[in-house]
């Protein structure tokens, strides 16, 4: 992956945007931009505690308070990787058990994903056959994968990974196809003027170029891993964020139900600024 | 016989409209060694007529030869430098004109290769730009990596489209210099589209003008009788420059006066 190295050495030698001599007045406007943005999140994040507290204290007293939450909820977060037995760890540890199974499902739906982008871009022939068949296929819910995957492989953690693997591949495949098609003739011309043998074509030529299209399909297809992960333990009560969450609803602990869904909207995020970061550098070349 | 021959080469495209005539009955001949020049306006099916040469295109109509073989197909025998220059943007400088020598040259040993790519960086004067890529480099540099790929292919013949047309004119000027003196140091035939008298009348020793499209065709080559080294600025004061200026133009604004009517 010597392309994967390069631009990232290409952005940290680009230089720092010059001192000008009348910068002040961009001094000045800059920590108010930085105040903006962290002053009016918290306003919304305010409003959003106030709503929640109103309703918990009218219409739904089923739904625990803010606080109540927090008090309920603050040994799995204060000490999130602790171990008490199956039912009872740390929030840490049970985000940690549903990313490596993300990753798992992710790593193959990556895996047949990509070739499955590529030779539908390659190739008319290709294209023609399964691109109806993407379009009927990409819709299922994980909801309705996973009994199937249980079927086929008798256990719920397979089938976990197989449900994963089947929702998320399917940006990858078609932003890999898109990626393909879209590569500048002129890109194409200069190999096929060099006469460049076909494996050539591909990793100089066909490959760098998708590149960026690739990786925003790996983006999307993780941002799906994740949104699957919690629906396939919530049905296979396998041990992780999701499967907490259903564990918790049975057990009546309200208040772990909303801070599985904290913690499963926090790790998306995360995640996805981290595929972000990478794509954005596959974008600067 | 002559290096490259155009006979009566046609080219159609088929559009909503219906077809499109591009080129007509296009007759061509370049000697080995010479630097020919196309003239023409804009959109008159000059990047048309050079992918039939490269081969990226086929002609509907007639036979292209070179060195009396037909040509099928794009191949590195026919250097070709892009109007915007095409280099791949994920390569150094280095690495966009390897490529070229790396595929014309499988049999030689790596060293060899390498040393290859230096000299032609060298010969555009961009060694020390070698490991920039081309998003770092000026519109000058670029054009410059483009020529060195094609030169390194040590084409058969050199084909240049539009290949200042980019450019500032005071870089553009530079590169006209430079490669007149790159063609004088190595006599690689050349093949040179442009949309500028002046440009292509200081480096060809023969004009093509290209009648305005559709149905784009080549009037009889006009000579350009300059002695070389040819200095841009005493240029325009050359009769035989003069000549020269005064056949392209009137053909061209003839044809053109033709086709409006």
């Amino acid at each position: 992956m010597k392309a994967a190295a390069l631009p990232g050495a290409l952005a940290a030698r680009q230089p720092a945007p010059p001192a000008a001599g009348n910068n002040a007045p961009v001094k000045r406007r800059l920590p108010r931009v930085e105040a903006a943005s962290i002053i009016l999140p918290l306003l919304a994040g305010v409003g959003v505690l106030l709503f929640w507290t109103a309703l918990s204290q009218t219409v739904s007293p089923d739904l625990p308070s803010p606080l109540r939450t927090w008090q309920e909820s603050k040994r799995y977060v204060l000490n999130p990787f602790f171990k008490e037995g199956e039912m009872s760890q740390g929030i840490g540890r049970l985000a940690f058990y549903s990313l490596m199974r993300v990753m798992k499902g992710y790593s193959l739906a990556l895996l047949f994903g990509t070739p499955l982008g590529f030779l539908i871009g390659l190739s008319k022939f290709a294209s023609r056959a399964l691109d109806p068949l993407i379009q009927v296929l990409r819709p299922i819910s994980p909801l309705a994968w996973l009994p199937l995957g249980l079927v086929i492989f008798q256990r719920s953690e397979p089938a976990a990974l197989f449900t994963i693997a089947l929702c998320a591949m399917w940006p990858t495949v078609l932003n890999t196809a898109v990626g393909v098609r879209s590569i500048s003739s002129d890109y194409l011309n200069v190999g096929r003027v060099l006469n460049l043998p076909r494996s050539k074509m591909f990793f100089s030529i066909i490959l760098p170029a998708t590149l960026p299209y690739v990786f925003t399909g790996y983006r999307l297809s993780l941002g799906i891993a994740w949104l699957v992960i919690v629906a396939s333990e919530m049905l296979t009560g396998a041990p992780g964020v999701g499967g907490f969450l259903w564990q918790e609803y049975n057990a009546l602990v309200y208040s772990h139900i909303i801070l599985s869904i904290l913690t499963i909207g926090f790790v998306g995020f995360l995640l996805d600024r981290l595929m972000g970061t990478i794509e954005a550098r596959f974008k600067s070349t | 016989m002559s290096y490259l021959e155009l006979n009566n080469v046609t080219k159609r495209f088929s559009t909503p409209k219906g077809t499109r005539e591009v080129l007509k009955g296009v007759n061509l001949s370049v000697q080995e060694g010479e630097f020919a020049a196309i003239v023409g306006y804009s959109g008159s099916g000059k990047t048309t007529l050079l992918s039939l040469i490269a081969g990226l295109l086929q002609p509907d109509e007639g036979e292209i030869l070179l060195q009396g073989k037909p040509i099928d197909g794009p191949g590195p025998d026919r250097g070709i430098v892009f109007q915007n220059y095409s280099l791949l943007p994920w390569m150094t400088a280095f690495e966009n004109v390897h490529l070229a020598v790396t595929a014309r040259f499988r049999d030689v040993s790596a060293a060899q290769q390498e040393d290859r790519t230096q000299h032609y960086l060298k010969l555009v004067r961009l060694e020390h730009a070698a490991w920039k890529r081309p998003n770092e480099l000026s519109g000058g540099m670029r054009q410059r990596v483009a020529v060195a790929r094609g030169l390194a292919m040590r084409p058969k013949i050199l084909l240049l489209d539009e290949p200042f047309s980019a450019l500032d004119a005071l870089t553009r000027a530079s590169l006209q210099d430079e490669l007149a003196s790159i063609w004088e140091r190595e006599r690689t035939t050349i093949l040179m589209i442009t949309n500028d008298v002046d440009e292509a009348a200081l480096l060809a020793d023969r004009i093509y003008p290209l009648t305005p499209g559709p149905g784009a065709t080549l009037g009889d080559p006009i000579p350009v009788e300059i002695q070389r080294p040819r200095v841009k600025r005493e240029l325009s004061l050359s009769p035989a420059y003069q000549k020269v200026r005064k056949q392209i133009v009137e053909f061209l604004t003839r044809k053109r006066a033709g086709a409006a009517r």
